[in-house]
């Protein structure tokens, strides 16, 4: 019987984790084995977590398949481009954190509370059709400086804010899927018509993940435009949606640290073969099919890399 | 005795098919009823349309609450699975990637609430409210032995195990009826007996009203006070065990003309 | 009201290439599930083996169309044997990602090999105006229009009419009571990868006489609204991917001719998301209830 004071330590064990990780990152660029280069690609690691962490919660744990993350991800970015260049300090970073947040509930209401219906790909191919309205949107909009997209927005997400960010957003995440929301959402993907007869509302709780997903996707994107400080429509289409997509379905659908593992494979993947030119986008497409054809439930499957499981096998060794 | 569930005059047309006609039917507080006909009567369909999973043609389906006989029409499955109406199905639906507990867990849903601000960042009163509910989750799978099998995921249990697990997942939810469909289905003999056991003791303990489709005659006779017979979507006959035994018209459903 | 016919001219030799490119994607989902991803693609090497044969072979345009019909086929079931076969069994998301990985390798393949830059489709067939009433038709348009009617035509007879169109009809019900019945199940799957990547390779060749340009990224947004058409005729159903594509093309064209052609795509994708709001399975889909 594991005991929620058990669950405590475990829980702490985690956090000493994610300092240790800042700790480590700060001194890594400090003695500079860590240059801007290499710093660019642990950020654009972090952004991909919170994006691919939400949507494994849509998809692995409500079992809603959506391919319109990336629409999410937009609004945030633009509303941080656009609140920033106008009000250039900390705190209008902030506060347009906050507003990209609310806007992105609202479009993820708007775009779910008819789509959500649908079951499967008609899901799939439906939020896709949503997102890309979005990406239209902006792209004919004066403010958002149409298709040519924004420059010089202000940098205020530095590399510490990133990572705080992403430590944030996961745990909020792994936390609502380990509580009463977590356990009722899981039972939706499992059997809806007998989480009905549980007298769950399966529509609101199905709205609730995806309105959850869509605001760590908006974090995601005001990070990615402070971050980069340049972004245009195109950075937001279909590709960015699947490119999402195949970090949680090579991670494992279901597997939030499976999410961590592929999103730091993807990105490193990404960085080795930077040098290879045109041949990168071969060699990485060939690694993708491999990898599914090899390992179809992903890499960590629906399995959590888990500090209990590790004690209690320390402990069996050292008996 | 009081009424708590009271049916007039059901209709179900699928189509051109009229697989419910007509038909009218009454539970009573802590009563165990047996609904019982042959093949493709219409039971399942009977089951759907009391709990809200499709909507009735015409007719009226009342559920008793506060002292209130309130329509059931137009109303969603959960509402009415609010209002303290559990089912069991044919073919068990159980949250088969989720472990026992959570199952019931799931059940118990409208029980208790964790805000999700509390629940995300774990305040303390998350831990208190979920250790509360895990108590009372783990004493309801002591009850029917199921504790021991708490953190398996229901898809590794035995199929007889599963069935009681559905059961037990409907009482979860404290109802006041709880619809069984084909709790006996696929079980061998030893199994009904042990089924048989556990509906008695969910009758004595709980103290529900509790509606049931089997085929199996011995568990029906045995346990049931009422049986409605149900044939070609019509209701054939309605009385105690014996009576219905003895009716003449629910012969010649089961055994044909010759009967 | 002359300018409404142009367009309508116009949209339907779009929506005769969308059409032809969402036969496949209806008919490999029908039958196993599976969103091919890479379809657009294929489409892409068939107007990639267009241009090399009628520049290199000196091939004639319906020579062209066949040779592409007949090596996209191949590939279709390559691709199918190699990256699909092994997945059959694995979770339906698995496959798609395999697709979308099948559809970047032949994309980023392509632009390795021959690079990723725009290149002139040559004139197989010397482009002639014709004025019916004011209403400008040229011979490549209803040359596209013959040919696809064509080949739906066939396809629809060799759905129909044919053994093997009736175990891919068997098999897109329920494939192991097919396999019981004695329905080869991966000769089936492989015939219905041959037949919709055809279709495609026509489509690709078609298309690069009609816009004059290809490149190796070509095959991308086309290859979506082909799905969204599929999608919306009703996946599965071979008449409604059809009257989808000629839906989707008609739709674009007219959004551009009212001056709005900056929201064409998002208007398509609107249509969409109303059309399943209304029927979820499609405009021809059969509508399947979960049996409680």
């Amino acid at each position: 019987m594991i005991g929620l004071k058990a669950n405590f330590k475990y829980n702490i064990c985690w956090f000493i984790i994610m300092i240790t990780g800042f700790y480590l990152m700060n001194t890594l660029i400090m003695v500079g084995l860590v240059d801007s280069f290499i710093e660019n690609m642990f950020v654009m690691i972090w952004i991909n977590i919170i994006l691919a962490t939400g949507l494994n919660l849509i998809i692995g744990f409500a079992g809603q398949f959506s391919l319109g993350h990336a629409g999410f991800m937009a609004i945030g970015a633009y509303t941080t481009a656009i609140i920033t260049q106008k009000a250039v300090s900390i705190g209008g970073f902030y506060v347009s954190f906050i507003v990209g947040m609310i806007i992105a509930v609202i479009a993820a209401l708007l775009v779910g509370i008819p789509t959500l219906r649908l079951r499967g790909d008609y899901l799939a191919i439906a939020t896709m059709g949503a997102a890309e309205i979005i990406r239209i949107i902006i792209n004919n909009m004066k403010i958002t400086n149409g298709p040519a997209g924004m420059f010089n927005i202000p940098q205020f997400a530095t590399w510490p804010i990133v990572y705080v960010m992403m430590c944030i957003t996961t745990i909020v995440t792994v936390n609502f899927i380990n509580s009463r929301g977590g356990r009722v959402i899981k039972s939706v993907r499992e059997d809806e018509i007998a989480a009905e007869a549980m007298g769950i509302n399966t529509t609101k709780w199905k709205l609730a993940a995806f309105v959850l997903g869509a605001a760590t996707a908006a974090i995601a994107g005001s990070l990615h435009a402070s971050y980069l400080q340049t972004i245009a429509p195109n950075d937001f289409g279909i590709m960015e949606s699947i490119s999402i997509l195949i970090i949680v379905v090579l991670g494992g659908v279901g597997s939030v640290t499976g999410t961590f593992v592929a999103a730091v494979v993807l990105g490193v993947l990404d960085t080795v073969l930077q040098d290879f030119g045109t041949l990168r986008m071969v060699i990485y497409a060939a690694a993708l099919i491999l990898i599914m054809v090899f390992k179809p439930s992903g890499l960590l499957g629906t399995r959590e890399i888990s500090i209990r499981r590790l004690f209690s096998y320390i402990k069996r060794r050292s008996v | 005795m009081t009424t708590i569930l009271k049916v007039d005059k059901l209709v179900k047309k699928f189509g051109g098919l009229t697989a419910v006609s007509n038909v009218s039917m009454q539970l009573n507080e802590d009563e165990l009823v047996a609904l019982i006909g042959p093949n493709g009567a219409g039971k399942t369909t009977v089951f759907n349309l009391l709990t809200g999973v499709i909507s009735q043609s015409s007719g009226k389906i009342c559920f008793r609450e506060r002292e209130e006989m309130i329509s059931l029409n137009n109303k969603k499955a959960y509402q009415i699975a609010n209002m303290g109406c559990a089912r069991t199905f044919q073919n068990i639906r159980l949250f088969k990637n989720m472990t026992v507990l959570d199952n019931v867990l799931v059940a118990m849903t409208n029980q208790y609430k964790e805000g999700f601000f509390k629940s995300v960042l774990r305040f303390p009163s998350f831990y208190r409210t979920e250790d509360e509910i895990l108590k009372k989750a783990r004493a309801l799978l002591a009850i029917f032995d199921l504790d021991k099998d708490m953190y398996k995921l229901a898809s590794n249990l035995p199929y007889g195990i599963q069935r009681r697990l559905e059961i037990v997942r409907g009482l979860a939810m404290k109802p006041k009826i709880l619809f069984l469909d084909e709790p006996a289905a696929g079980m061998n003999p030893e199994e009904t007996a042990d089924l048989t056991r556990l509906i008695r003791k969910i009758q004595k303990e709980f103290h529900i009203t509790v509606l049931l489709i089997e085929h199996d005659m011995s568990l029906v006779m045995n346990l049931a006070e009422r049986i409605y017979v149900l044939d070609q979507g019509k209701m054939l006959a309605e009385g105690t065990p014996n009576e219905i035994q003895q009716d003449k018209a629910v012969i010649k459903a089961y055994l044909g003309e010759e009967g | 009201m002359q300018i409404f016919f142009q367009q309508v001219i116009n949209g339907l030799s779009l929506g005769s290439i969308y059409a032809l490119l969402a036969l496949g994607y209806t008919m490999v989902y029908g039958i196993i599930k599976l969103i091919n991803f890479a379809h657009g693609d294929i489409y892409m090497l068939g107007a990639f083996w267009g241009y090399y044969v009628i520049n290199v072979w000196h091939f004639n345009f319906v020579l062209a169309l066949l040779s592409a019909m007949v090596v996209c086929g191949l590939s279709g079931v390559i691709i199918e044997y190699l990256a699909y076969r092994p997945l059959r069994h694995s979770p339906r998301i698995t496959a798609l990602i395999t697709a979308i990985g099948v559809s970047f390798f032949l994309e980023n393949g392509m632009s390795y090999l021959f690079g990723s830059n725009a290149r002139d489709f040559p004139q197989a067939v010397k482009q002639v105006n014709y004025n019916i009433g004011g209403v400008r038709i040229s011979n490549i348009q209803l040359e596209i229009l013959l040919t696809s009617c064509i080949l739906m035509l066939i396809l629809q007879l060799i759905i129909k009419r044919t053994k093997m169109g009736r175990a891919m009809r068997a098999v897109s019900v329920d494939n192991a009571a097919a396999e019981l019945v004695g329905v080869d199940l991966n000769r089936t799957i492989s015939f219905t990868f041959a037949l919709g990547s055809a279709m495609a390779g026509a489509a690709g060749v078609m298309i690069g006489l009609y816009y004059n340009s290809i490149d190796p990224l070509m095959g991308l947004t086309p290859g979506i609204k082909a799905f969204v058409a599929a999608v919306v005729g009703g996946i599965g159903s071979v008449p409604g991917a059809s009257l989808g594509g000629f839906l989707i093309g008609l739709l674009e064209t007219l959004v551009q001719s009212i001056g709005l052609s900056a929201y064409k795509d998002a208007v398509v994708y609107v249509v969409l998301i109303v059309i399943l709001l209304i029927r979820p399975m499609g405009i021809f889909g059969k509508n399947v209830k979960e049996k409680v």
